[in-house]
């Protein structure tokens, strides 16, 4: 069932001088369950396109539809909540709340979510087991290594059972054993606890580990195959 | 967690928040001390100025006050029933005329009071201030009590003699030689530049007032506050009679306490006007610094409401830091000097022209400092609101997106 549909997207940056079409009308459509990679050279507009479906930013044209929710025609504030209670998002890099331990970090957006304390700690252990690094709970970011910091972003994408996530290049920052590790976990989250997961990547060890990979090139999809 | 949240982020840059913190304790140290010092000796100022001066409240003949005709005499036996009321503890009665008061070398205008020696004792503590001779000692000669500014200006000694003239209750020029028996000096220059205490007795004989009136009831309550209320009272009971509270005997009194609060709010308001825009400034610069995060928390869920919240919480924390640390530091030091006071003998020739005591004991005021506690968390509260609105102003993708 789709969770995702997407329809002609457009998106035009005008900042520069020159117009940047970062987008030249996109259609995809996610399922639940679904574990796919964006693939593309740098510029190709992976990360226009995750974050217009997050509701970051508003396409010029087209549609993201999500459980018939369209997430461009809400207000900023109803956007923030949609993101709340539906989306995870990982980035690079600046995932986490510096100044909160790992274990907080994750805890953080369950009482966003108005989750009671002892509540918040089952999830937020439960969590730190399933990314592995449970002794790490109150260890601030500052002090976790890059692939830690990552699955502690994980973790928290995870934390509320959002229904899909949205991850812009988790790994370009990681070596590889890191990026493999970070992969690995998030397939095991994507089957256990049954959570959609659209990443992006340029890595070709990564896109091996995706089910589905979509290309895109010059803000275009150019193929698309599942595995 | 908002809380912990804001709080931890004041010390990501620990050497930034604490100039903030220190130039909020110095200056809430500041405003508090210089607060508690002027209470101190405007309360002192006014203690002085009814307790040897005016007393609570003074009783006259109506219209005597603004006229001060010799002629507007309270009848005798009024002093009984002020003395009846329950809530007054002693009273006395004056005869007071004004005149001049001559040496052998100069001579002064001057305001002559006939004073009951012993009863004045219950009322006033001007006998605590002779600091030469002695109040009155001989019944059988005719005695003067003078200010120690008066006897220098007029070169004369305890002992010495002093002619003083004035008019009788016809308008007849008149006058007698008194010896000097004591010299005053109280913490009112001006006040011991301008008066004579004699026995009322020795002025009534020489102004030709009968026996028993006088121009003057001086009243000393259980309160002082309760002057207010117990004046109109007397009012009614007395005929023809008005009835005046400290306040309005000496009205600069009564400004006094007005004066040094409102000094010590433009102070503080001064103050924290200026530290403000130190706030604001480091608030920007925080959430400047922290564009890529805040973009970050709007990408995961956390509304804009929290956020700013959590700009205006990391700004109050702050500047309430600042301030507890200034009002203690100030307090601490209040408490320290309460007691042995501050000494500004130095300048006290200046200080005691104007009526002060040379020695201060501050003194805090609980109103005052609350006021101030919140004042500071007040503008920690304007001072976010710009900061705050900048980070709301953050677009989530520009902020998260890597360059
Ligand atoms: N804010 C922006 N203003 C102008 N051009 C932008 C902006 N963001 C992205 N672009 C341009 O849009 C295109 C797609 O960018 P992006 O989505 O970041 O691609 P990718 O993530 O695949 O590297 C690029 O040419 C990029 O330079
Ligand atoms: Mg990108």
């Amino acid at each position: 069932m789709a969770i995702i549909t997407i329809k002609d997207l457009q998106k035009t940056y005008n900042s520069s001088q020159v117009p940047v079409h970062a987008l030249n009308g996109v259609d995809l459509t996610i399922d639940e369950g679904e574990f796919t990679a964006i693939v593309g050279p740098s510029g190709s507009g992976k990360t226009t396109l995750l974050n217009i479906i997050g509701g970051l930013d508003d396409p010029n044209d087209g549609q993201v539809i999500i459980n018939d929710t369209e997430i461009n025609h809400l207000s900023r504030a109803e956007k923030i909540d949609f993101r709340l209670h539906h989306i995870g998002f990982i980035f690079q890099a600046y995932n986490l709340i510096p100044v909160l331990t790992a274990r907080e970090n994750i805890e953080f957006i369950l009482e966003l979510h108005g989750i009671p304390k002892s509540k918040r700690r089952l999830r937020s252990n439960e969590l730190l087991e399933a990314v592995g690094i449970p002794e790490k709970a109150d260890i601030r970011p500052r002090q976790l290594s890059g692939g830690q910091q990552q699955r502690i972003a994980v973790a928290r994408a995870l934390a509320s059972s959002p229904r899909f996530i949205l991850a812009d290049e988790p790994t370009a920052n990681l070596d590889s054993a890191s990026a493999d590790n970070l992969l690995t976990i998030m397939e095991e989250l994507n089957k256990k606890e049954k959570t959609t997961f659209i990443f992006s990547t340029h890595d070709a060890r990564v896109v091996k580990k995706a089910r589905r990979v979509v290309t895109l090139e010059d803000g275009k999809i150019k193929s698309d195959s599942k595995k | 967690m908002l809380l912990k949240i804001a709080w931890r982020n004041i010390w990501r840059s620990p050497v930034r928040s604490w100039i903030i913190i220190a130039a909020l304790t110095a200056g809430m140290f500041a405003g508090i001390f210089s607060s508690t010092f002027m209470n101190g000796w405007m309360k002192q100022r006014l203690r002085d100025g009814v307790e040897t001066e005016t007393g609570h409240l003074q009783i006259f003949r109506n219209n005597y006050q603004n006229s001060r005709k010799l002629s507007l005499l309270l009848p005798p036996g009024e002093i009984t029933k002020v003395s009846a009321h329950p809530m007054v503890q002693s009273a006395t009665e004056r005869i007071i005329v004004q005149g001049m008061a001559a040496s052998a070398e100069t001579a002064r205008g001057i305001r002559i009071l006939g004073v009951e020696p012993e009863m004045e004792k219950n009322v006033l503590n001007l006998h605590e201030k002779v600091r030469e001779g002695s109040w009155f000692d001989s019944p059988y000669s005719k005695e003067a009590v003078i200010g120690e500014k008066l006897a220098r200006q007029l070169k004369i000694d305890v002992r010495s003699r002093i002619i003083l003239r004035f008019q009788d209750l016809d308008g007849t020029l008149t006058g007698g030689a008194f010896r000097v028996a004591g010299i005053f000096r109280t913490s009112n220059t001006a006040f011991d530049g301008t008066h004579v205490l004699v026995r009322r007795s020795d002025l009534a004989e020489l102004t030709s007032i009968p026996s028993g009136k006088s121009h003057a009831i001086v009243v000393k309550l259980q309160n002082a506050e309760d002057a207010m209320h117990v004046a109109p009272q007397f009012e009614e009971t007395l005929e023809d009679a008005d009835a005046v509270p400290w306040k309005e005997l000496s009205p600069e009194l009564g400004y006094i306490t007005e004066l040094s609060n409102t000094y010590m709010y433009i102070f503080v308001v001064i103050i924290l006007m200026a530290l403000a825009f130190g706030i604001v400034n480091t608030m920007l610069m925080a959430v400047l610094e922290r564009t890529r995060e805040i973009g970050m928390l709007m990408s995961v869920g956390m509304a804009r409401s929290r956020i700013f919240i959590m700009i205006v919480l990391e700004t109050v924390m702050l500047c309430t830091t600042g301030g507890l640390l200034g009002i203690g530091a100030g307090l601490f030091t209040v408490w320290r000097l309460s007691s042995t006071g501050i000494d500004l003998s130095i300048w006290a020739t200046g200080l005691t022209e104007m009526g002060f005591d040379p020695i201060v004991y501050p003194e805090w005021d609980a109103v005052l400092v609350l006021n101030i506690a919140g004042m500071v968390i007040l503008s920690g509260i304007l001072a976010s609101l710009y900061p705050a609105w900048k980070a709301l102003k953050l677009n989530p993708s520009e902020a998260v997106r890597v360059i």
